[in-house]
């Protein structure tokens, strides 16, 4: 237990990345194919290319970033249907994971676990990770689901058919099937607000300011500060989603 | 919502707030069931055609109007269950290629319109021919419509039959391993789901498609010769058991070696998946898919091909295992179907599935989706009766 982290300054990461991928680009004639290979660039570095980071060691579990989202977004209240919730991990000293998320942690949390077997616990935030190289957007049939110029991932619920191939292909469990319309739904980051320059209503709400987002190209804006000062892990990188969502202080139990 | 009220009571460990629901339900279990079951009809059919094995020459039409049969049905679980089923057919007009699924309409119209009705079509366009003109009345007029007024009998345009059909099977053999691989990629893709994604799923889906294939037609065979009250031929019955059993055995090895390959490999998802196999899935793969689909059916099979006892004997055994195998083989696919949905993608629990009793997700809803293909094989069989085709040369 007490994972090591990885250090990896993030910088020297996308450096290697973008040589990579130089590297592969020129050594073969790949391009032309990409319908296959399905790589979603970023297109244009002078455009916002958002990007979200959660700090969990600010987060104290009140749950009000799954509440405010379920209001601002008119997200079925069942406790089924979640586009933003708050898990609480407890890691018991014989290395047990109790992992609990009573109603998405809008009602708030208690402890199961008597304080005496409590090795750590800590809240993680879950959300939608718009994910650069989504496997949600990769497997719609008809591209109902898509990516906005911003790297959001949206849905079009007057294009969906309700297949549910997204939902089996997201690794974080961020889709449900609304119930009324029959049609997949998902986190907007908002995108209604954040339009008007607005910020996430989950944003907006967080007490502790545990939750950031922001404009990834921006130089010296809030997430390359972030992702500077703070050695941070996207959730399931060997899956290659391509997540936008940084964590800070993500423990290796956490999936 | 009550079930998943129901269901939420029933969580074991921790999954995803959104995990509760299945969402693919019992229909999806029917769909590559059904593909599966098309797929190695057709296959069997193309051996006698493609690979001249004469001996299986009772089955060939049978199992082609069978293929067509349960392809006709295949599309309709799946577009029943859709959220929006009336948007189905965005599916065709603005396919998103990068997705596995985009393709599906295309290669089920290919399958159907390509290769089964061309297929069929040339095989008895002679017959419909001559049959137009010995039935009366409506029968008669269906059957000139059906021969789109081609009615030419002489020997070249026959000879020309035969050559395109033959045709048509070559092209149709790879077309059914690509429609049934391609329903095994759709699983085998999906990188979120440890149980699915591997390289050998629409392996294993192909091979599993054909055992099923070939126990429905042999199943089919037996029980047509006993309506109609004729005697089976016992070594077209032995030839087809003999496929059956070496398509058994390459299907037994592959899904082993697909086992073998998780266990040794114990990647970060074992623990969970020992778990629902050793748990909720117990019945299902051990027992229902392992013993009684496949061991039984496969040791049996594997001891006639040494030692034959008597026909009567071996036509029963023929008949149980034939029928063992395909419950087999749908257990199979429930548990790829089911099983990997059952589990959550935290790797920290399990949610449950019931099956309803009514509703479209129901289990009556799944009967009747079985035993449709059933009733429109009797139609077909009714309308291109195998065993009445003119094997002669007509006298003109
Ligand atoms: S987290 Fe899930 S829903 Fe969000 S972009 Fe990634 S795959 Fe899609
Ligand atoms: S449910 Fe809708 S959004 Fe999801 S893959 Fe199917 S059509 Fe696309």
């Amino acid at each position: 237990m007490g994972s090591k982290r990885i250090n990896n300054s993030r910088r020297s990461f996308i450096k290697k990345t973008a040589a990579l991928t130089g590297t592969i680009l020129a050594s073969s004639s790949l391009k032309p194919f990409n319908a296959i290979l399905f790589a979603t660039e970023q297109s244009d570095e002078s455009k916002p290319w958002y990007g979200i980071g959660i700090d969990i060691e600010k987060c104290i579990g009140c749950g009000n970033c799954a509440k405010a989202c379920k209001e601002e977004n008119n997200v079925p209240k069942e406790p089924f249907y979640f586009r933003n919730w708050v898990e609480q991990y407890t890691i018991k000293n014989d290395g047990e994971i109790v992992v609990e998320s009573p109603n998405g942690g809008i009602d708030g949390f208690t402890q199961s676990v008597p304080d005496e077997e409590i090795f750590k616990t800590f809240f993680v935030p879950k959300m939608c990770n718009h994910c650069a190289k989504s496997p949600c957007t990769q497997v719609c049939p008809v591209g109902a689901t898509f990516e906005s110029p911003e790297g959001i991932a949206l849905m079009d619920e007057n294009y969906c058919i309700g297949c549910r191939y997204c939902i089996q292909a997201c690794p974080y469990g961020c889709r449900y099937i609304h119930p009324d319309k029959g049609t997949a739904d998902k986190c907007t980051l908002c995108y209604h607000r954040i339009k008007k320059g607005l910020k996430p209503a989950c944003f907006e709400v967080c007490p502790t300011g545990a939750r950031i987002f922001g404009d990834l190209n921006e130089k010296d804006g809030v997430m390359h500060n972030f992702l500077k000062n703070h050695n941070c892990m996207v959730l399931k990188p060997n899956l290659n989603t391509g997540s936008k969502l940084y964590y800070n202080g993500l423990s290796a139990e956490v999936r | 919502m009550e079930h998943l009220y129901e269901m939420l009571s029933k969580v074991d460990g921790y999954i995803y707030s959104n995990e509760i629901e299945l969402h693919w339900g019992i229909l999806i279990v029917l769909y590559p069931y059904i593909t599966g079951l098309v797929a190695g009809a057709f296959i069997l059919a193309s051996l006698e055609r493609v690979f001249k094995v004469k001996v299986l020459r009772p089955t060939y039409q049978l199992a082609l109007l069978t293929a067509l049969a349960f392809l006709i049905v295949a599309v309709m679980p799946l577009v029943s269950h859709l959220g929006k089923p009336f948007r189905f057919y965005e599916i065709m007009i603005t396919p998103h290629f990068s997705s596995a699924m985009a393709i599906f309409g295309f290669v089920y119209l290919w399958y159907l319109m390509v290769v089964l009705l061309l297929e069929i079509w040339f095989d008895y366009r002679r017959d419909m021919v001559l049959w137009s003109k010995e039935k009366k009345g409506f029968k008669s007029r269906l059957y000139k419509i059906l021969t789109l007024g081609v009615n030419d009998l002489s020997p070249k345009t026959v000879a020309w039959d035969d050559k395109l059909g033959y045709f048509i099977t070559v092209i149709g053999i790879p077309s059914a391993f690509l429609l049934h691989g391609y329903v095994g990629f759709i699983f085998g893709s999906v990188k979120a789901n440890p149980w699915w994604s591997t390289v050998l799923m629409p392996v294993i889906f192909l091979f599993s498609a054909m055992v099923s294939g070939i126990a429905l037609v042999m199943f089919l065979y037996m029980a047509v010769s006993w309506i109609r009250k004729v005697k089976i031929d016992m070594p077209c019955l032995d030839e087809v058991g003999k496929y059956l059993f070496y398509v058994l055995v390459l299907d037994f090895t592959l899904e082993s070696l697909d086992q073998i390959h998780r266990i040794y490999e114990a990647e970060e998802s074992f623990e969970i998946l020992d778990l629902l196999v050793n748990g909720k899935l117990n019945y299902t793969l051990f027992i229902f898919q392992g013993l009684l689909g496949t061991l039984i059916p496969l040791i049996t099979l594997g001891i006639f091909r040494i030692y034959k006892p008597k026909p009567k004997i071996r036509k029963a055994f023929y008949l149980i295992i034939s029928l063992l195998i395909l419950m087999g083989i749908f257990f199979m696919r429930w548990n790829v179907v089911i099983g990997g949905q059952l589990f959550s993608k935290s790797f920290l629990g399990f949610t449950s599935f019931k099956l309803g009793l009514i509703g479209s997700e129901g289990f009556l809803m799944t009967i009747f989706w079985l035993v449709l293909p059933f009733l429109i094989l009797a139609f077909i069989l009714w309308l291109l009766p195998p065993w009445k085709k003119h094997e002669e040369e007509p006298a003109s």
